[in-house]
């Protein structure tokens, strides 16, 4: 019975969670309904993997209406491999999150909290899963929804100007997103994406058609942050809970990248996608824009929430470039780049965290002396920043060896400098920090210690997984190859 | 059984330093001597841990430990050959003597953060052993970055404006060159021939074309940042706001020498001598090393900063070694790795030199030395020693391997190269001379504070280095017999 309903659970279990944890009311007993369903989302999501990777993809019908009538689940390695992600984060985070909340936000909203955490990470994982482009909208408006409240949850009084701002660009970018779909189902009928990819080739040529492309990847790459519709971003990480920034910056671009992911590769097809409507160009232009836009931007920051919201923008901008490329190694870097950027970056705001938990902001000042004052969350910062830079032995230098491989392999020259010259702006950023931390002293009647264990340890559970990962890439460069593959085959 | 235990013992080196770096922040500010004791052990463990290993090598094993699989063809390895035996013995018994020097220094001078320092240093030593014995360019790339990043902290110890700036510098060059040029040129070869590891004879012949070859060869010569070729040496002069001792260990030796040895291995291994005679980039590197030995002892004379002119001394020296590599004679190849060790042992004694005159004399500029030689006969003495190696005159050790450069100079039809080399020596004997000979003959200012003697430490590390450079000159055998083992 639980083996057949595999492909729903890691949906369905935090969406039944959310209500629980509601109704539980005491923060430690939602803590805990919201644990126990992440933990369980991210053991079905091994298994799926496992799975999907032993025996092919796997189609789950909803309800038992045969597809492409009902809802399909379909899952092959690229989503059973974002499922993990971001299930695998909402666990860490979870982890991290009691004593982080208990500090930042009021007691009576934990329930809250924890309710609209697991409605997030239902929707992200439902977006993953889905094989039906209804639907995957359906769950996108329940991840956004429940984001907006978490990052207005923020104690600093602009996380309500920061949370109406991202609602606002988000509700235009579903609303395209919805607009896109709805102009498909005109054209083909179905709202199925393996039915759609199969129908649509017979109208290719219509307008109509076409601009459903347009709506759909711009209403996506609002989502993920794509330059120059970013805006939102680095208002909505700075000013939420440290830990929702850690797990929005580490889970809710990265699920949009792969509906994008999804539409061009699968729904639309390559050729289409890529080459008729010249996406690879625009994705090429803007990755390596918002890339250079969101280092320089990084450096000049002195907020630090904001200094890693916009090193986030110039990453995604690595992942798309990565895309772009449109070949195994390119897909191979962008995908890995998915799953390695997760964990430096959730393991650098976990960082921020503890650091908000001890000196009460993040602002470039409070790191004065945290290199005497708390070691070990200094030194996490600084294997994290090395990550971001791509210098070895993390994973950072992974995804930087196979995007410029792929760049290489194209004889694109001046990319594969433009890549490695680009990490020098990582440099400047990461060492702003490093700066700070070892070259000043101590505000002499400062209260910082290094943070409880029950913070750090989350937190190195994420950053020494960028270290492992970084010397043992087999299982991710394993997943991602194989997942590179089947986008460009085509089939879902 | 024998072969394995010696083959077990790599990743133990590297591990000691780590280990004793943990000790060390253990034992913390509060227990001083504990905490220099730990230093001692592990520095000493270090150095006694080689010696089988040099057994090995010496009778012909290539011993390997593979640490973990990456990529095909580039996996986290160690294999030590000659070379790096050559440089992991110079580097950690050179370490041992710098500890004892440290202690007598840092104290001396009442440094803050010492235990940062001594942790810094020792995960920079741990490092440095990776990068003499790595297998392949990658693992190579690996240590070799964090050599720089270890280091940082050790540059800007002071914690002024003047040494954050220096550290920005030193970071932003080491690092620019690496991931710029370096990386793409490993990535590059990646590319080409779809491996990594150090091969006798090399990897690239014939897999692109000369044109293509060469570009790669620049990108190799000037992404090694650490060899200090010009124009990429201006991170050297900056790293000089350090502590003395790490000028000396890491800035003189560890650092800088596995820039050159990097680039050695490059040349020998990854490109090869046949390879490297037909490719016309080699010509134009050659030329950059020419005007880098002479432009750095042109302005090293023109410094009246005693450290800044050992820096630019030292950017010259280097270049002396990438000669070697790129002329990639078996004189060449032997006198380049010779002066590895040879500059290595003369070039600390200088800066041994400096720190003990700064501790007992407050002096830090070659104008204010004047007469100092009656104070401090010991410091100046070896400090006459040292400057000997450097130009390469009897009876110091860098007498034999410009002696070798000379004769692949030669060997290689390059006369106007050895004119440079020459001229280049009587240079340094120009600049290095004249502080002993002013320290001994010169009269003092008569206002002159009065001289406290060194620290015993630090003269007894001055002495033991200054002894290394006549020894050498005396006993070059051994040295000899490992360098012409390069390659085979």
């Amino acid at each position: 019975m639980l083996a057949a309903n595999l492909p729903i659970l890691p949906v369905i279990v935090p969406l039944l969670g959310a209500p629980l944890a509601l109704l539980l009311q005491r923060s430690s007993l939602s803590w805990l309904a919201a644990m126990v369903a992440a933990l369980a989302a991210f053991s079905a999501s091994v298994l799926l993997l496992m799975q999907v990777s032993a025996e092919g993809a796997q189609s789950y019908a909803l309800g038992g209406w045969a597809p492409p009538w009902g809802i399909e689940f379909r899952l092959d390695t690229v989503n059973s491999f974002v499922l993990l992600i971001v299930s695998a984060m909402a666990c860490v985070v979870l982890l991290f999150a009691p004593q982080s909340v208990a500090r930042e936000i009021p007691r009576q909203s934990h329930a809250l909290f924890y309710t609209a955490f697991l409605l997030c990470l239902a929707g992200l994982l439902g977006m993953a899963a889905t094989g039906d482009a209804f639907n995957l909208f359906v769950f996108l408006e329940i991840s956004s929804l429940s984001s907006y409240v978490l990052i207005a949850l923020g104690r600093d009084r602009r996380a309500l100007t920061a949370s109406f701002q991202y609602l606002i660009m988000g509700t235009i970018g579903a609303t395209l997103i919805l607009i896109g779909v709805g102009l498909l189902y005109v054209m083909t009928g179905t709202l199925n994406m393996a039915d759609l990819a199969e129908r649509l080739p017979a109208v290719m040529d219509k307008r109509t058609v076409h601009s459903a492309f347009g709506f759909l990847i711009v209403g996506l790459s609002l989502k993920l942050a794509l330059f120059p519709l970013h805006l939102w971003l680095p208002n909505a990480y700075a000013f939420a809970p440290s830990a929702v920034s850690a797990f929005l910056a580490a889970t809710a671009t990265k699920v949009a990248i792969y509906a994008l992911l999804r539409f061009a590769f699968t729904v639309f097809g390559v050729e289409f996608a890529f080459e008729e409507m010249a996406l690879q160009w625009a994705l090429l232009a803007l990755s390596i824009v918002a890339i250079l836009y969101g280092s320089v931007a990084a450096i000049y920051q002195t907020n630090i929430k904001h200094l890693l919201a916009y090193s986030s923008i110039a990453q995604v901008g690595y992942i798309m470039l990565g895309v772009s490329l449109i070949s195994q190694t390119g897909l191979t870097a962008g995908i890995v780049h998915l799953f390695n950027h997760a964990l430096m970056k959730g393991g650098l705001f976990l960082a921020l965290g503890c650091i908000i938990y001890r000196c009460g902001g993040a602002r470039i000042s409070d790191f004065h002396g945290i290199g005497k004052t708390m070691p070990w969350t200094m030194a996490a910062i600084v294997v994290g920043g090395l990550g971001l830079i791509g210098a070895p032995p993390t994973v950072g230098l992974i995804s930087k060896w196979y995007l410029v491989l792929a760049a290489l392999e194209q004889g694109w020259w001046w990319l594969a400098v433009f890549v490695l010259a680009a990490s020098l702006l990582a440099v400047a950023y990461v060492w702003k920090l490093v700066d700070a931390a070892y070259l000043h002293d101590p505000d002499p009647d400062t209260k910082a210690r290094e943070a409880p264990l029950t913070l750090l340890l989350p937190t190195w559970a994420l950053i020494g997984a960028s270290l492992y990962f970084g010397v043992d890439i087999d299982l991710t460069i394993g997943v991602a190859s194989q997942a590179a593959a089947q986008l460009l085959g085509g089939a879902p | 059984m024998m072969i394995t235990d010696v083959t077990q013992l790599m990743p133990i080196i590297v591990g000691l330093p780590l280990a004793g770096a943990a000790l060390i922040r253990l034992a913390g500010e509060a227990r001083p001597n504990l905490r220099e004791a730990f230093t001692l052990l592990t520095a000493v463990a270090v150095f006694a841990a080689l010696a089988p290993l040099t057994q090995a090598v010496l009778s012909g094993a290539r011993p390997e430990y593979v640490l973990a699989e990456w990529l095909p063809g580039a996996s986290l390895a160690f294999r030590l050959e000659p070379l790096g035996l050559l440089f992991a013995l110079v580097a950690s018994f050179l370490w041992i003597v710098t500890s004892i020097y440290s202690i007598g220094y840092m104290r001396g001078h009442n440094e803050q953060n010492q235990t940062r320092f001594y942790v810094c240093f020792a995960l920079a030593i741990a490092f440095a052993m990776g990068v003499a014995f790595a297998a392949n360019l990658l693992t190579l790339f690996l240590f070799y970055e964090l050599l720089t990043v270890s280091t940082y902290l050790l540059v800007t110890h002071a914690g002024t404006e003047k040494a954050k700036c220096g550290g920005r510098v030193y970071l932003g060059m080491l690092l620019g060159t690496s991931i710029c040029f370096l990386l793409l040129a490993i990535l590059w070869t990646w590319s080409l021939t779809g491996t990594l590891e150090f091969t006798p004879g090399g990897i690239l012949e014939g897999a692109a074309s000369t044109t293509a070859l060469s570009a790669l060869l620049l990108l190799f010569f000037f992404g090694v940042g650490k060899a200090a070729l010009m124009p990429f040496h201006g991170w050297l002069p900056a790293a000089m706001v350090a502590p003395t001792p790490v000028s000396a260990l890491l800035h003189a030796v560890a650092v800088v020498k596995a820039g050159v040895f990097t680039l050695m291995k490059i040349a020998v291994y990854i490109f090869g001598a046949d390879l490297l005679h037909a490719l016309p980039a080699t010509d134009v590197l050659l030329w950059v090393a020419a005007t880098t030995v002479l432009l750095s002892s042109l302005i090293a004379m023109t410094k009246d900063n005693l450290k800044a002119r050992l820096a630019y001394s030292t950017v010259s020296q280097l270049a002396y070694v990438t000669l070697g590599a790129l002329l990639a004679t078996s004189a060449g190849v032997v006198g380049g790795s010779m002066h590895i060790a040879m500059h290595a042992f003369g070039k600390i004694t200088l800066f041994f030199c400096a720190g003990a005159v700064l501790v007992a004399a407050h002096k830090s500029e070659v104008s204010d030395m004047r007469g100092l030689g009656k104070a401090l006969p010991l410091t100046m003495g070896a400090f006459f020693i040292g400057s000997l190696s450097i130009i390469g005159l009897p009876f110091a050790g860098g007498a034999w391997s410009k002696w070798y450069l000379a004769l692949a100079t030669l060997e290689a039809g390059h006369l106007a190269l050895l004119a440079v080399l020459m001229v280049s020596s009587m240079l340094s004997a120009g600049y290095l001379l004249v502080i002993p000979v002013r320290a001994f003959f010169s009269p003092r200012a008569t206002d002159a504070e009065p001289v406290h003697g060194a620290p015993l430490a630090c003269s007894l590390a001055i002495a033991v280095t200054a002894l290394g450079c006549v020894a050498l000159f005396f006993f070059p055998g051994p040295l000899l017999q490992l360098t012409s083992m390069i390659g085979r």
